[in-house]
């Protein structure tokens, strides 16, 4: 097991004027791990995911993240340059609605090639043989390669936007609610997507949810929010099946059984 | 109130001040060729569309002993070449011409003549849209952020739905380039075709968009190169066809309807050239002809 | 703590519950503490079975789950050691990390149910665990059909996910998922429960095998007959029950 974290996020805080939007929050993410954050909405498990992928700016704390060359700085030290390369490369964002993640008005081919294409990719054909392959991974039909994403349905669109980020074989993704906007039969299939994905690439989670059966169904550990901070972390299993803050417990015995 | 001593206008049209200004935002462009230069764009007594840009910008270049030379699809008899040639004749009494090589500034829309620019000339651009990332990032702060940062997957983004949509690029005007392996420029709608003349080209090339406020530039002998994919390379079309006029080849050409029973005839797209060649004596078949251009078009691809 | 001897340690207990003890904490029943068990403490050896011993309700459950990790601990140890180097590892005070290297590596578990996955197959999760430490697909997915072939699981259901089938067909997945790898410690909880007899002769022979290979089994049987046929040592869980017997 790798004994180096590859994202280190300390004391991190947020504030929109005396509006706290997340505050104190410290953990790590070791290669390989899925985190989960929980917690209803307003919480601050949003603000604390796009704090982290810099899409917000925070107010004050720590957030080191692994360069492939080892290196572990602050985030904050990169330049913008450095940031948006390692966002389309080393990252990905899979967003609730695909329509934020996605060009839709540009093909699927064109839509998983274009990080390709970004990082300097000029063979048509090769881009095109890796967007035709990827597109069979995430289960759309290499046929469908021409299409508009507007032509797709929901459950498709997100698995497109799965298929997207991926491409370039990123070490660290951030999703915030990936199957949120799903209908429960479509959502099955992209969560055990994901499932697969995440283990055969080995790659490192943040997955921002409220339903507490994807984040038992994807993550080893789990993160609960409440009022912007931790109220309780830990082994996923554990949070779920002893629950030791009285929110915690709140939370757990509202899911519906099946 | 008007004072009988001050002439009606400034030497073209301009205030020295707004000149000054506009030759500064050249001078800018030139230092970094490719970079959209922002200045602040005048009214013109022209709407925008007509070539603000181009207007304002020979208006700073133009000099009493200049020699202008104005054309609109390569011709210099059409409305708006004629308008904007006879404006310049008016406000500041210069020379024009028809000939290329007589000519000292070139304001053009839509074409690079098809005589080669020489050391010494100017040529103007009058551009309607000069973001070449627009079609795929509406905005503006981010097209500006990827430039700084040579974010230009896009660009072939673009490029591959062609190939996708179409078997092969099928972008035919406003042809992306990159300059100097730096910026990648929208060259404003010429034909593809003229794309290889703006490379290593001794003249100054300037590019003014009035409505955007932007002007940029190539400097002489400035690296322009087309963007393409390894396995899809840039080709221009070329044309079967000899010039029913002229009977030039390998020049760009202008499809011409003669009548309703599908007579046509192509005829040179730069008319100072076919007028030239016809001096000199050469003489097409002339018409109607029934030429495989399309055909042609297509082979080239 | 490091022995140099790797004979001496064979001898040791692969398992110690050391003083271990739980209690719960209804924060929405206005914080009423439930005690569980108190003073926990025995060993298992390799090629032992030791079972938990007493009535429904007392606590037999939890202990399994505290040593998997899946319950906190109030106080006490719980201590993995490793067969090869002797190195011992406090899981009861161990961070998530630690606890998911143990359970990759040491410590299997058998639960009462099977939690299935939306759309996975029962042979894809009988094979994960395999698949989990780099095995190739295709060799794991014949190992996970031939363990599921011996506990009799009808072939054409290998390709269903196990969420529509019966509670001993779930259960024989989960059995098979949880014998797949070669654990040094295994947690059983009543792993034969809804099976028939012949099925659970499977299980007693596939159980005896473990222990001679020298698995430490800790396990929870009801099953007279089954218990009497594996287990080596069996401790009455009544003993650390601080509850009233139900």
């Amino acid at each position: 097991m790798n004994s180096e974290p590859i994202l280190s996020v300390r004391k991190l805080e947020k504030r929109y004027g005396n509006f706290i939007g997340c505050t104190d929050v410290s953990f790590d993410v070791w290669p390989g791990e899925v985190i989960a954050i929980v917690g209803e909405s307003g919480s601050g498990k949003t603000t604390l995911l796009n704090c982290i992928s810099t899409r917000l700016e925070r107010s004050s704390g720590e957030i080191r993240y692994r360069l492939r060359d080892r290196r572990f700085p602050d985030l904050a030290e990169l330049s913008e340059a450095e940031l948006r390369f390692l966002m389309r490369t080393d990252w990905g964002f899979v967003h609730q609605n695909p329509a934020d993640g996605l060009r839709m008005r540009v093909s699927a081919g064109a839509n998983v090639g274009e990080r390709l294409m970004a990082v300097g990719d000029r063979n048509y054909g090769e881009i095109r043989r890796r967007a035709s392959d990827w597109l069979e991974r995430v289960e759309i039909a290499a046929s469908r390669i021409d299409d508009m994403p507007v032509s797709f349905s929901g459950g498709m669109r997100q698995r497109l936007q799965i298929a997207r980020n991926l491409v370039t074989h990123p070490r660290l993704i951030f999703m915030d609610e990936p199957t949120g906007g799903l209908d429960v039969s479509v959502q099955a299939r992209v969560l055990d997507l994901l499932r697969m994905l995440v283990s055969d690439l080995g790659l490192s989670v943040i997955i921002v949810t409220h339903d507490l059966g994807v984040a038992r169904l994807l993550s080893q550990r789990i993160i609960v929010m409440k009022s912007g901070r931790i109220v309780e972390q830990g082994l996923t299993d554990r949070v779920m099946d002893d629950p030791s803050h009285p929110y915690t417990q709140l939370l757990v015995a509202s899911i519906l059984e099946n | 109130m008007t004072n009988p001593s001050l002439p009606a206008y400034n030497f073209a049209y301009l205030d020295e001040q707004t000149k000054r200004m506009i030759r500064r935002a050249i001078l800018k462009a030139i230092a970094v060729p490719g970079y959209q230069v922002p200045f602040a764009s005048r009214d013109m007594p022209m709407p925008y569309g007509w070539g603000t840009g181009g207007v304002q910008v020979t208006a700073s270049i133009l000099g009493p002993d200049d020699v202008l030379k104005v054309i609109d699809q390569g011709a210099d008899d059409t409305t708006n070449a004629v308008s904007i040639r006879a404006f310049f004749a008016k406000v500041a009494d210069v020379a024009t011409t028809t000939r290329t090589e007589d000519a000292t500034i070139i304001q053009t829309r839509h074409r690079i003549p098809e005589t080669p620019l020489a050391h010494g000339q100017i040529i103007v651009y009058q551009v309607p849209i000069p973001e070449p990332l627009r079609f795929l990032e509406p905005r503006e702060t981010e097209t500006r952020v990827m430039h700084a940062l040579e974010e230009y997957g896009l660009v072939h983004v673009k490029l591959y739905e062609d190939i996708a949509q179409h078997g092969h690029i099928a972008t035919t005007y406003a042809y992306p380039v990159k300059v100097e392996g730096r910026y990648v420029m929208d060259p404003s709608p010429i034909p593809k075709f003229d794309n290889p003349k703006m490379h290593h080209s001794p003249a100054l090339q300037l590019f003014g968009a009035g409505r955007e406020k932007r002007i940029y530039a190539l400097p002489p002998f400035t690296d322009v190169v087309s963007l393409d994919f390894e396995d899809h390379p840039f080709t221009v079309q070329r044309f079967d066809c000899r010039c029913a006029l002229c009977d030039a080849q390998d020049v760009y050409m202008d499809e011409v309807i003669t009548d309703d029973r599908g007579g046509r005839m192509f005829v040179c797209s730069d008319t100072d050239h076919c007028e030239t060649r016809r001096s000199e004596g050469c003489q097409g078949a002339g018409l109607p002809q029934h030429c495989t251009a399309k055909a042609g078009w297509e082979a080239a691809e | 703590m490091v022995t140099d001897n790797p004979s001496a340690v064979m001898h040791l207990p692969l398992l110690s519950v050391e003083d271990v003890s739980k209690s719960f904490t209804i924060h929405l029943r206005g914080g009423v503490r439930l005690p569980v068990v108190a003073n926990v403490t025995f060993d298992v050896s390799s090629g032992e079975c030791l079972v938990l011993g007493g009535p429904s309700g007392i606590g037999k459950s939890s202990i399994l789950r505290m040593i998997f990790g899946n319950y906190a601990v109030d106080a006490g140890r719980i201590l993995v050691r490793d067969r090869s180097s002797g190195d011992v590892a406090d899981l009861a005070s161990g961070d998530p990390r630690l606890v998911l290297s143990l359970r990759r590596d040491h410590i299997g578990y058998v639960s009462q149910f099977l939690r299935a996955i939306p759309r996975v197959s029962a042979l894809d999760v009988v094979a994960e665990p395999l698949l989990a430490r780099g095995v190739e697909h295709k060799l794991a997915s014949n190992r996970a059909a031939a363990m599921l072939e011996r506990l009799n699981l009808p072939p054409a259901l290998f390709n269903l996910p196990p969420a529509t089938f019966s509670g001993g067909e779930k259960q024989r997945v989960n059995i098979a998922r949880g014998f797949m790898i070669e654990y040094p410690i295994l947690l059983l909880d009543e792993p034969t429960a809804s099976l028939d007899e012949t099925n659970r002769d499977v299980v007693v022979g596939m159980i005896r095998e473990k222990l001679i290979a020298g698995t430490a089994i800790l396990g929870i049987f009801h099953d007279i007959p089954v218990r009497e046929a594996v287990a080596t040592k069996i401790i009455d869980v009544a003993a650390f029950s601080t509850r009233e017997a139900a």
